[in-house]
């Protein structure tokens, strides 16, 4: 049975959302949430790339909004970091 | 002399808060002069693209010359520019404020006014990009950059629980923004465009991949905009930021989410309001209106009142969902529009007055509030005039926005949403009530040493309410805003 191109891809993408959403539900602590974001977002950039590949050409502008998804994730995973260090600091 | 074009103007107001903040944390001093030359030119910038907008009408520009698809362009949308102006203002008082707010820190206080300024600036210009911005990538980013400055902006107040807020607010804010870019991501697999206009010419209603897309940039932006029961984080990212902060994030902030809201459910999205998703849409604002009114009477402490008023007046905006019919779009876009802005000065007006007025009792909890005395007359004075305005008694503007849905309502015969705006306005009344009877009528006795007040402190907060009283009678004609702000 061959599946249509693409597919493996879209499902690791829904895996990997689906454990991320998971593990920013049950998690207790906020780096294990932090990261359980980071995996889902993850999942997000896959599907697009995915949905980039997916046409005769590869289509540019996916990995261009992917890139700038990186960016964007890096910047909100270092302003929660820092938050976290902040808050473990004022624990009484 | 003409005014600059639109063009330039834009390119000002997105660019110039943003450099400004890059320039003030690069160099870790805060020139006020500058600070306040940099707003105030922000100010002009943004009243001009309003008169510009008045004659000219919708226009776009492409950004270095680069058309669509390939290039990105800005357009400026009437809505759009109602909404840049009133963050002008707002921007500009919580700027003066701000600046006397921090003024007398010292230690690890004065850290907050070394960055509060920097964070500021970066947060109206990603509101400014928000509303300039015309493809759903460039929003995200515009929504990001906007959700990171008010982070870090409530996490300015040092204190353990605010940070906690501001922990939560993050979260709530990064998912919000993940749902929306799986919308993005959704929409793009199908249709191969970003381009608002472009992506509603070749939108296909029926098709289910389309409708998740629909789905997910709605949740996303449900709990960016805290939305009921996506609310959970706003009480108390709002209640406990510093007190201008709490002016932006709810008058702005919160209102930025809910304008793209408006701008994808009435352009791209439209085919897909139909009567069930309109009713879902207004439920969810009834709810918000009910919660939200009921936990604002039940507050004990003026800043995390006005915060649950801030989750109960975005119920009101959300029935403008099941109110739309083709015919009278128009109208119910320029309501919601005038309803973001009323909600933005009137909610402002009323954090800024609410911060002085703790500073003046040393106290947060309404019991504790000082009386119609002293220079806290002033704040208080603000604090009517903001009531009134998010009341909606004739002529403020708030008034001119319920009218407007208030109308569409009975065209319609939509009796239940007619009784939710009632009762919601009734709860309004009742808490807003209910803090003014406490304050003018059971004051607490003056402390021995009251702090200084200065002009900062009490000007822009009943500017902002004055504004949001008197732009009423502008938006009084019914015609008004209906002609000034068409639906697009």
């Amino acid at each position: 049975m061959s599946l249509p191109p693409g597919t493996l891809f879209l499902l690791a993408a829904a895996l990997l959302f689906a454990i991320g959403a998971h593990g920013l539900v049950t998690c207790r602590h906020l780096l294990r949430k932090v990261l359980a974001l980071n995996v889902a977002t993850t999942g997000v950039f896959l599907l697009l790339v995915t949905l980039g590949r997916s046409g005769t050409a590869v289509d540019p502008v996916p990995h261009a909004m992917v890139l700038t998804g990186i960016v964007v994730a890096l910047s909100t995973t270092a302003v929660a970091l820092g938050l976290i260090v902040r808050l473990q600091r004022q624990r009484p | 002399m003409g005014l600059p074009s639109t063009a330039t103007l834009v390119v000002i107001l997105v660019t110039l808060p943003l450099a400004t903040a890059t320039v003030l944390f690069a160099s870790g001093r805060q020139p006020r002069t500058l600070i306040l030359a940099a707003a105030l030119l922000l100010a002009c910038a943004a009243l001009a693209l309003g008169v510009n907008v008045q004659l000219e009408g919708i226009s776009v520009h492409p950004i270095g010359g680069w058309t669509a698809p390939l290039g990105i362009h800005w357009q400026v949308t009437p809505s759009g520019t109602v909404m840049l102006v009133v963050t002008a203002l707002v921007g500009l008082a919580g700027a003066v404020y701000g600046t006397g707010y921090f003024l007398h820190r010292a230690g690890p206080e004065g850290r907050m006014a070394r960055v509060f300024m920097p964070l500021w600036l970066f947060a109206w210009g990603g509101l400014n990009a928000l509303f300039v911005a015309a493809d759903l990538f460039n929003l995200y980013v515009a929504l990001e950059v906007m959700t990171l400055a008010s982070v870090a902006l409530v996490a300015l107040s040092a204190r353990r629980l605010a940070l906690q807020a501001a922990m939560r607010y993050l979260l709530a804010g990064l998912f919000g923004s993940m749902i929306y870019l799986l919308g993005v991501a959704l929409l793009y697999g199908q249709y191969g465009v970003l381009d608002l206009d472009a992506l509603a010419a070749v939108m296909d209603p029926q098709d289910p991949g389309s409708r998740a897309g629909a789905v997910a940039l709605t949740v996303g932006l449900l709990a960016k905009a805290a939305i009921f029961p996506l609310h959970f984080w706003l009480p108390g990212a709002h209640g406990r930021a510093e007190p201008p902060v709490s002016a932006m994030l709810s008058g702005l902030v919160v209102a930025a989410a809910f304008y793209l809201l408006l701008r994808l459910w009435f352009g791209p999205l439209a085919g897909l309001l139909n009567f069930g998703v309109g009713a879902m849409l207004g439920t969810l604002g009834a709810g918000a209106l009910l919660w939200g009114g009921v936990l604002a009477l039940l507050q004990r402490r003026l800043k995390m009142m006005v915060a649950y008023s801030t989750v109960s007046q975005f119920g009101f905006a959300m029935l403008v969902f099941p109110l739309a019919t083709a015919a009278n779009r128009d109208a119910v876009v320029a309501g919601g529009t005038l309803l973001l802005a009323n909600h933005a000065l009137a909610k402002a007006a009323l954090f800024l007055a609410a911060g002085t007025l703790v500073r003046a009792s040393a106290s947060d909890r309404i019991g504790n509030l000082v009386g119609f005395s002293g220079r806290a007359r002033w704040a208080w004075l603000a604090v009517i005039l903001a009531s009134a305005a998010l009341i909606g008694v004739p002529p403020t503007l708030g008034f001119s926005a319920k009218w407007l849905l208030l109308q569409a309502a009975i065209a319609e015969g939509a009796w239940v949403w007619l009784g939710v705006m009632l009762g919601g306005t009734l709860l309004t009344f009742a808490y807003l009530g209910r803090l003014l009877e406490r304050a003018l009528l059971d004051p607490a006795p003056e402390p021995t040493r009251p702090p200084l007040l200065t002009l900062a402190l009490l000007l822009p907060a009943l500017l902002l309410a004055l504004l949001a009283c008197v732009l009423g009678l502008w938006a009084l004609d019914d015609d008004m805003p209906t002609q000034w702000i068409p639906g697009s």
